[in-house]
């Protein structure tokens, strides 16, 4: 079977599985939304201020959803050991973790693209001048959350304890992208708009280190 | 781990006599050069002295963490215990290194800035550093088979070592877009200054190089321990 072949079986496996129990989005989006709502109690910004701080605690509110979201990914298959039996399965090893990326990838697209009015809302932010660029950090952004997020929940499921390794090995590892994507909207929700092409070339630098160590390492973790 | 069951060769001393003496003399010599040979600072005084020992550490443990990802590959790729056991002993070297950086950091910026710590890009980045490490730490004391433990160990290693540039640029990129205190250390060193510099270097990397080599020693007797003990409860595999 080819690679891509491989890959999209497991992205369709992993789908469907969440369409059937709807029990990631729902309560990512919930946990997503009670975090904006907190950081306004812990900060209590005024207008201006929300605007300058809001990007910021948006991404810190998605790197925590994204190490409490992906843990599944591989905690999922343990239960009844069905990895053992992808294992089985005659094609390359990185297809069985690529799908499970892109899977990991549209959840968290799909979240995000769900709280971005709400966040635009809550934060007194303008978004329709700048949406596209807006759109074009959140994919970067979700695919170094995705990619570097996925290995590791591969990484925190043979732990102990593996609820608290997942943000523990996740968080420090993502400071180049939470630095990246905040600064960017904060360039681009402040007035006028501002899209700071170096932080684009960090975001995209972390997507194009963290995929290509996947490719190169990540198929070990994956043996028996 | 297979090697150390049966017939493991028997594990060497792992140091001789000879060479503790050298290294404490070396040791004894960059201390005293540190402290009295090397002239006292023009503006700073004698707190600046304590840069004798910062410095060098924080080049030790980029030299250790930079052992970490070699030996997590060549683990990789070879299966050998005994990458594992030097990727291990190396990162604990390194934080032990970064531990002195962060504690001799703020003792040095109290006196001369007046305060203990500011979110400059080179004391957060190292900070930021030092957590990438201790997680990796902590994910080996949680994984309990010694051969997974290894492999998720090398590929989370070997991720934190390429995540170490990312988060250097995009820190300092960050930190210098911004406003922030003046952090004078232009200018060039003093000649006398730069050897004392050298000497505490080279007596820090031949600590660092005991101390891996003893870490590596006790990881390899604790690995026939446990394959000894395995084969005496009879579940051995």
């Amino acid at each position: 079977m080819s690679f891509a072949r491989a890959a999209s079986t497991i992205l369709g496996k992993e789908l469907r599985t969440e369409f059937r129990s709807r029990e990631l989005l729902g309560t990512t989006l919930v946990f997503v939304l009670i975090v904006l709502a907190l950081f306004s109690f812990a900060f209590d910004p005024t207008r201006e201020e929300s605007r300058h701080f809001g990007p910021g605690l948006l991404w810190l509110a998605l790197l925590f959803a994204g190490s409490l979201m992906l843990q599944p990914s591989f905690v999922r298959e343990q239960s009844n050991d069905t990895l053992a039996a992808l294992r089985l399965a005659p094609v390359d090893p990185f297809s069985i973790l690529a799908g499970k990326i892109a899977a990991n990838f549209l959840f968290l697209l799909f979240v995000e693209l769900i709280l971005l009015p709400v966040f635009a809302m809550f934060y007194n932010v303008g978004l329709t001048a700048v949406l596209g660029r807006v759109v074009l950090v959140l994919v970067l952004g979700a695919a170094g959350i995705s990619v570097s997020g996925t290995v590791f929940s591969a990484v925190a499921a043979q732990a102990r304890m593996r609820e608290l390794m997942l943000p523990l090995l996740l968080l420090p590892a993502l400071t180049p992208v939470l630095i990246a994507s905040t600064e960017e909207m904060v360039g681009l929700f402040g007035n006028p708009p501002e899209t700071q092409t170096v932080w684009l070339v960090v975001l995209v630098c972390c997507d194009v280190v963290f995929l290509t160590a996947a490719w190169l390492f990540g198929e070990y973790l994956l043996e028996e | 781990m297979q090697d150390a069951e049966g017939s493991a060769p028997p594990v060497r001393a792992a140091i001789s006599l000879g060479a503790i003496v050298a290294i404490a003399v070396l040791l004894a010599a960059a201390s005293y050069a540190a402290l009295v040979v090397a002239p006292t600072e023009r503006t700073m005084g004698l707190i600046q002295r304590i840069f004798y020992f910062h410095v060098p550490s924080a080049w030790t443990g980029f030299i250790a963490f930079f052992f970490v990802a070699f030996a997590s590959v060549a683990f990789l790729r070879t299966r050998r215990p005994k990458w594992d056991r030097l990727a291990v002993s190396s990162a604990e070297v390194g934080v032990a290194c970064f531990t002195i950086v962060l504690i001799t950091g703020p003792i040095w910026a109290h006196p001369v800035w007046g305060i203990w710590w500011t979110w400059d890009w080179r004391l957060t980045s190292t900070l930021v550093l030092w957590l990438l490490y201790i997680s990796y730490l902590i994910l080996r004391m949680m994984v309990d088979d010694p051969e997974r433990r290894a492999v998720v160990a090398a590929v989370f290693g070997i991720f934190a070592s390429l995540d170490v540039p990312l988060v250097y640029f995009s820190i300092w990129f960050f930190r210098t877009q911004h406003p922030q205190p003046v952090i004078g250390d232009g200018g060039h060193l003093d000649s006398r200054m730069a050897w004392v510099l050298m000497l505490c270097w080279a007596a820090v990397l031949a600590v660092m190089a005991v101390l891996i080599r003893v870490r590596v020693r006790l990881e390899a007797l604790r690995a026939e321990v446990d394959a000894l003990r395995m084969r005496g409860s009879g579940t051995s595999r």
